[in-house]
């Protein structure tokens, strides 16, 4: 099966992003396709390279990091969510004049249109939030 | 588009204590582009969202309201409003918005948007769905 994933809680403070990193992981065990990641509301905050949780917790971001590189995964930040909480990519960050970026390995700034293509694509969307 | 699916944006949240209900109606607005079967639900706090006269001066948030009377123009003409939602908080219809959309077909007649339906009639309406969006 298909299937696109979406991420609407930021790591940490929620479970969400943890259990949506438990299903994308089995549903890839079980030979399912996973045609997006996207990350929306706070959940882009799961983009971010600057996180630095104690060693002995578990790593939310460099874990979707290292399960994107194992499996060629597409992580989608939106961009307008991005934004407002100030995740940015070298080009957003030239683009709004920032001084620094802090995206994580892996993950891509893009539109909402990315969501909704997600939604048409797969054969099912499941949602991981609040 | 190979295929048409049925979208609902299902709406659970008050308009302005999160930013689930703006980021929500935004998502509604890209997504109008790509010429699905749109229709919107809301339901539990979500009802508050469609209150006429939303006045959010004294918070500094923007008032995103006057964008639901834009949906029309988008092509979202099935708004989905839960009865149970809006008894249980002493809402009526009369308290929402009226949100019209302009029938193409019947010479621009401008229709209601908004739909009541029973909590029961909506748990039918959200089974028929391809995607379902919570917010």
């Amino acid at each position: 099966m298909k299937l696109t994933i979406q991420v609407n809680e930021g790591p940490y403070q929620h479970q969400a992003s943890d259990t949506a990193y438990q299903f994308t992981k089995a549903a890839l065990e079980k030979g399912h396709e996973i045609f997006r990641v996207f990350f929306y509301h706070d959940g882009v905050n799961n983009g971010t390279r600057l996180t630095t949780p104690p060693q002995d917790d578990r790593n939310v971001v460099k874990r979707w990091s290292e399960l994107a590189a194992q499996h060629n995964l597409d992580l989608v930040v939106c961009v307008a969510a991005a934004q407002r909480r100030g995740i940015a990519d070298p080009d957003e960050a030239r683009r709004n004049g920032k001084d620094a970026d802090n995206i994580a390995p892996g993950f891509r700034i893009s539109g909402l249109g990315q969501l909704v293509e997600g939604g048409i694509q797969s054969d099912r969307l499941v949602v991981f939030g609040d | 588009m190979s295929e048409i699916k049925k979208f609902m944006y299902v709406n659970r949240k008050a308009p302005y204590g999160t930013i689930y209900a703006w980021e929500s109606l935004e998502v509604v607005l890209i997504g109008a582009a790509f010429d699905q079967n749109v229709s919107l639900a809301f339901i539990d706090d979500g009802v508050f969202q469609l209150t006429a006269d939303q006045d959010t001066s004294g918070s500094g948030f923007k008032n995103f309201s006057p964008t639901y009377a834009a949906l029309g123009d988008y092509g979202v003409t099935k708004i989905y409003v839960e009865r149970e939602s809006l008894e249980e908080r002493g809402l009526s219809l009369d308290d929402l918005q009226q949100l019209t959309w302009e029938d193409e077909d019947e010479d621009y007649a401008e229709k209601d948007s908004i739909r009541l339906v029973s909590r029961a009639e909506l748990a039918e309406i959200l089974a028929e769905q391809d995607v379902l969006f919570n917010f």
